[in-house]
């Protein structure tokens, strides 16, 4: 009897030490979630910051945002500050140029990567993974390394002034990464997909054209929003290559923009808040695309 | 029969090869013309003196050894040097972020998206819109140290807070650090912690032990894409600082393009070009040399 109701105890102190265990469990990580939403928060506020602020100074009447405090919703705010940015100059024309170019750059990239990349997936030929070495190797050669030959090349040729500096290198598969990134994409596809339509008679073209491409097509995607974002947002290149106004990109533009209207502030984050929108909807549009991409850099780099 | 089968086997070696070399001779007109042409041009502007209109007077290695004494040349190496600092910072910042948001945590894809934005956007705007942040008067940085009693330096006015500008600057983007950490933390087995936990080990000796070493393929890529960024810093030190107070931030692209498009030096910024490719190839190099000794491949 003595012994059972000792026994009893010691379950019993078993349990309700399993029980303070858990609890005390719970509690560090109720804390520990704490600490962690914490930080997060105080990250997000930190990174959110440069936002809030390029967006409330672009509301705010020209001159009072040079005033204290701060104020950061601004009454009445005025929308009309988008509208004369985007007039003073003719950014229109800059929009246009900025469209022409990144657009023929994405469709030069994925034409001629996809087609490199799948020579390197799926063909097997002698000097290929050493090649592909080299390919891999360019991403270390900076651009501005070759800006004076390729400068000196497109004077010669009297592509100066125009988009075809920018356009045309693109066709060539000059961009490592996205040759690495669909390689990658076409050597998921099982080969006997090729088998089989070989079989049928389809030529290794066909296979390409007909049976690979439509299976990347989530692949094409990210590089369709990597290379927009690269042309888009480039700097270099056209400032270099372009030198007449009505040749500007968007990014020549606002520069020039801040040159005229040098403490506009409110003026030069209206049109530096229009020209980045493209990017941000874009991004949230294809976001699903776009960390994948990023994902697999990290994993199969 | 062993003939025809050799003759079989050999026609599709040709066709392999015919097919494969058409199918890469895109890329590799490509790289004669735009890498290897480039570099090779580039090398030889080098060993010229050339304003660009007149004819180029061959001068032999002596845009290298004006590069010896060139002041500037040093100046602008350092800044490059100092401003690598961003790259530790957010490979450490980037590792920290993502480790918070592979906790179990509700709100994960809002908390995701929110630090990733800024890596979407660049270029003459963004550069634009620090300008405005760092302004000493008015922008919102130094208004927000005055509310705390604390009077913030210039920042892009100031010499010696220039550079640490452009570095909080960079940091700004950890979030596309912080996105690849992330893929591969969710691709550690939860069961490597599990076996950890049972064995009794502290939360400190997992993240010694698995995390790190885990991620250290993921970390080597993002050192050395950092790295090889940080040599090319343009754009920011064009539109923000033009390299200035006094020479704070004349970074090395920046140095390359004045003397290429402002003051027509064309062999000598080639040959600084030059020296740029053999720096970033010589620090890509060393970083791959003795990451054998710290990068941990899983089945290799």
């Amino acid at each position: 009897m003595a012994q059972r109701s000792l026994e009893h105890q010691g379950q019993q102190s078993i349990v309700s030490s399993l029980v303070n265990l858990l609890q005390s469990r719970r509690r560090q990580d109720l804390i520990l979630k704490t600490v962690v939403y914490l930080l997060l928060l105080i990250g997000a506020f930190g990174v959110m910051m440069p936002f809030f602020w390029m967006i409330s100074t672009s509301l705010k009447r020209p001159g009072t945002e040079f005033t204290f405090p701060i104020e950061w919703i601004p009454v009445p705010p005025r929308f009309g500050n988008y509208w004369t940015a985007w007039s003073i100059l003719p950014f229109n024309q800059w929009l246009f140029n900025t469209v022409r170019i990144t657009g023929l750059s994405i469709l030069g990239h994925i034409i001629s990567c996809a087609i490199v990349g799948f020579g390197f997936a799926r063909i097997r030929f002698p000097g290929r993974d050493a090649i592909f070495l080299l390919v891999l190797a360019t991403m270390m050669l900076p651009f501005p390394s070759i800006i004076v030959p390729l400068f000196i090349l497109f004077k010669e040729l009297g592509w100066i002034n125009t988009i075809l500096p920018l356009v045309v290198p693109t066709f060539f598969a000059t961009s490592a990464f996205y040759i690495f990134l669909l390689r990658q994409f076409f050597m998921t596809l099982p080969l006997e997909l090729d088998d089989a339509a070989r079989v049928d008679g389809c030529s290794t073209f066909g296979i390409f054209y007909r049976i690979c491409i439509p299976l990347i097509k989530p692949a094409l995607g990210i590089i369709l929003v990597f290379s927009f974002m690269n042309h888009w947002n480039d700097f270099l290149g056209p400032l270099i290559f372009l030198s007449d106004l009505d040749q500007y990109t968007l990014a020549l533009g606002l520069r020039f923009f801040q040159g005229q209207y040098r403490v506009e502030w409110t003026l030069l984050m209206a049109a530096s808040l229009i020209i980045l929108s493209p990017c941000i909807i874009l991004f949230f549009v294809a976001q699903k695309n776009y960390i994948q991409g990023i994902v697999i850099t990290g994993v199969k780099g | 029969m062993v003939r025809s089968l050799m003759l079989g086997k050999s026609k599709l070696y040709w066709k392999n090869v015919f097919e494969g070399y058409a199918f890469i001779s895109l890329w590799i007109v490509g790289f004669a013309v735009f890498t290897a042409g480039a570099l090779f041009g580039s090398f030889s502007i080098s060993l010229t003196k050339w304003n660009i209109v007149g004819t180029p007077e061959f001068i032999g290695l002596q845009n290298y050894q004006k590069m010896i004494e060139d002041e500037f040349f040093w100046k602008s190496l350092k800044v490059t040097l100092i401003f690598l600092l961003n790259v530790p910072l957010n490979l450490a910042l980037g590792l920290f972020l993502a480790m918070l948001l592979n906790q179990k945590i509700r709100l994960i894809g809002f908390f995701r998206t929110l630090f990733y934005l800024p890596s979407v956007t660049a270029g003459v705007a963004v550069s634009l819109l620090w300008m405005w942040i760092f302004n000493p008067r008015f922008g919102v940085i130094n208004v927000l140290l005055k509310n705390i009693g604390i009077s913030g330096p210039a920042w892009l006015g100031s010499e010696t807070w220039a550079l640490p500008a452009l570095i909080v600057m960079s940091v700004w983007g950890v979030g596309g650090g912080m996105l690849i950490y992330l893929g591969a933390l969710q691709g550690i087995p939860t069961t490597f912690y599990e076996a950890a936990t049972l064995d009794g080990a502290n939360a400190l000796q997992k993240f010694r032990r698995i995390t790190v070493p885990m991620i250290t393929p993921v970390l080597l890529l993002n050192l050395i894409m950092g790295v090889i960024a940080s040599f090319q810093v343009f754009t920011q030190a064009f539109i923000m600082t033009s390299g200035g107070p006094n020479y704070a931030t004349l970074f090395y692209v920046l140095y390359l393009y004045q003397n290429a498009f402002q003051w027509f030096n064309m062999g000598y910024a080639s040959a600084l070009a030059w020296v740029l490719f053999l720096v970033i190839l010589a620090f890509t190099f060393l970083i791959l040399r003795t990451s054998s000794s710290w990068v941990y491949y899983e089945g290799g």
